[in-house]
């Protein structure tokens, strides 16, 4: 029962939508409007149940003091912190000048950026490291590379400005991703829309279900 | 000095420096600005100490990667101080989104997806704030929703910073009105499809809890066929993709997106085929559609910065292939 039951949910669902595309008229659509609507929910609900877990196994870390307990003590303290603020505030919490705003602003917005910001640096010393021209496909992704990097910034414009307009650096990039990277990204598009697909029909038909869990 | 010892010093810098910068954004201080001679003799002093690194190469020795760290750490930073001015070339993408935004008649229903959070806002949000400068200034009437949680949010930074504009402020506009943020609801792609038939069902109230009928911009629309453009900033999923596949494949809507750039040349076959209409890429992207609608951001700030970092990592490229040549083609450059 365990497993028919979320089986013949996925089953269902699954049917409708994808009827529903071909057929957009009652009762599928009607239908497919209760599944949107529920998925929301539950999509919802997750959210909440997620931060809870969260807290659970922080809670859990910093009680024990297993390793790195100070980072869990840290999340902790940051989830009561912003979860008070922001109930104490009311519905207007979001708001210009408020506190939740304030602790968005200066310290969430920044503290993140910063995380994502490290890329470059590790992009910067993945490029140095691994962009090599080791034969004659490694060379033609570092060209692409090359041409892409400066012509996608005004330097790269600057610095051929003198050159006829199909052969400056900027013209030389755009081709480069309208053509050949946009050739290449519908290759993989179509490869993964035919995975789904199958995936998909497995899912639906209940004969892939390791989504369930266990074997 | 043992490793904890190190940890804390950095930790004890970045709060210091943390604090200096808050207190001078709060405080209003100027930034420290070099003239273009000194500009210039620093970027030639960047340019000379890269060749020398270049012919150290060629000697035999190769540079640690705390050096590469350290040159994009430069990169990035220093042209913040430099009174130098790039011309921006216009791609043909940024364009479209531009001419089609101009080709929307005064009093149209735009529907802005903020499907970001602060991570990609560096990219992102100097293109919602030029975006919705521009949709004002055309007199649109503009709908922010978020598909991510933080995404209201974002939208209301982006109005915050917008209705500072002086061709903004003789405008008063007014919420509700002319603009309204509707906030976030879970659910991804099924709230995508959803707004095809009901936005009311996925959006009952508005970010602050006041009820769809009773706000006056929305209480007429119904679903996509209400709207006449949509606008979705995207840094990952849900995001451009997904309003592709259903909003313009399902409901026929005219969409336009600002991507970061790293997602940005997924969406290049949707436009080639004609799904989408225009795509603003990146922060080059935010800074080409800043230099179009004359909105002055922060995307055409940092595009000096973008340049520097860009050339640097080209000029890693070539010493790293210069070291690789060098050794017979059997380098390996762990350090």
């Amino acid at each position: 029962m365990r497993r028919a039951i979320p089986l013949l949910i996925t089953g269902i669902v699954g049917a409708v939508f994808v009827v529903q595309y071909f057929v957009p008229h009652y009762p599928f659509n009607m239908m497919s409007n209760w599944f949107s609507d529920w998925f929301a929910i539950v999509g919802a609900c997750a959210i909440v149940l997620g931060a809870l877990n969260l807290m659970k196994i922080s809670i859990q870390k910093v009680i024990k003091r297993r390793a790195d307990w100070g980072y869990a003590a840290v999340i902790v303290a940051s989830f009561l912190l912003i979860t008070i603020i922001g109930l104490a505030e009311g519905g207007d919490f979001r708001d210009p000048g408020t506190k939740f705003d304030w602790l968005y602003k200066f310290v969430y917005t920044p503290l993140s950026s910063t995380m994502f910001a490290l890329l470059a640096f590790f992009v910067a010393s993945a490029s140095y490291r691994a962009f090599r021209a080791r034969n004659f496909e490694a060379t033609l992704l570092l060209l692409a590379a090359f041409f892409v990097m400066l012509g996608r910034v005004p330097v790269g414009y600057t610095i051929t400005e003198f050159m006829p307009v199909e052969y400056r650096l900027s013209d030389l990039a755009s081709w480069i991703m309208s053509f050949p990277q946009a050739a290449g990204q519908r290759a993989i598009m179509i490869g993964i829309g035919l995975g789904i697909v199958s995936t998909s029909l497995r899912v639906i038909l209940g004969i892939e279900r390791t989504y369930l869990g266990g074997d | 000095m043992s490793i904890r010892a190190k940890e804390l010093l950095v930790l004890g810098l970045i709060a210091v420096f943390s604090l200096i910068f808050y207190v001078g954004k709060v405080s209003g201080w100027k930034a420290v600005q070099f003239s273009t001679t000194v500009s210039i003799i620093v970027i030639l002093l960047i340019v000379l100490s890269l060749v020398w690194i270049l012919i150290k190469t060629i000697r035999g020795s190769l540079i640690e990667r705390r050096i590469v760290f350290l040159y994009v750490g430069i990169a990035v930073a220093l042209p913040l101080f430099m009174s130098l001015s790039q011309k921006i070339p216009i791609s043909p993408e940024v364009k479209a989104v531009y001419d089609s935004i101009g080709e929307l008649p005064a009093g149209s229903k735009v529907l802005v997806s903020f499907d970001y959070d602060p991570p990609s806002a560096p990219e992102l949000q100097p293109m919602a704030e030029a975006f919705l400068y521009y949709c004002f200034v055309r007199d649109l009437k503009v709908i922010m929703i978020g598909l991510w949680p933080q995404g209201p949010q974002q939208a209301n930074l982006a109005i915050e910073e917008v209705f500072e504009h002086e061709d903004i402020k003789p405008k008063n506009l007014k919420y509700g009105i002319d603009y309204v943020n509707l906030g976030y609801q879970a659910g991804n792609e099924f709230v995508i499809q959803r707004l095809g038939s009901d936005i009311k069902a996925m959006f009952p109230s508005d970010y602050r809890g006041k009820p769809y009928d009773e706000i006056p911009l929305v209480k007429n629309v119904k679903n996509f066929s209400n709207i006449d453009y949509c606008f979705n900033l995207s840094s990952g999923f849900v995001g451009t993709r997904e309003w592709v596949q259903i909003a313009v494949d399902r409901f026929g809507v005219k969409l336009g997106a600002g991507n970061t750039a790293v997602q940005a040349p997924q969406m290049y076959p949707f436009m080639r085929a004609g799904q989408l209409i225009g795509l603003l890429g990146g922060m080059s992207g935010a800074a080409e559609f800043e230099y179009l609608t004359e909105w002055t951001g922060k995307g055409t700030k940092y595009m000096l910065s973008q340049s520097f970092a860009h050339m640097i990592v080209v000029a890693f490229i070539i010493i790293g292939n210069v070291a690789f040549f060098r050794s017979g083609r059997k380098s390996r450059l762990d350090r």
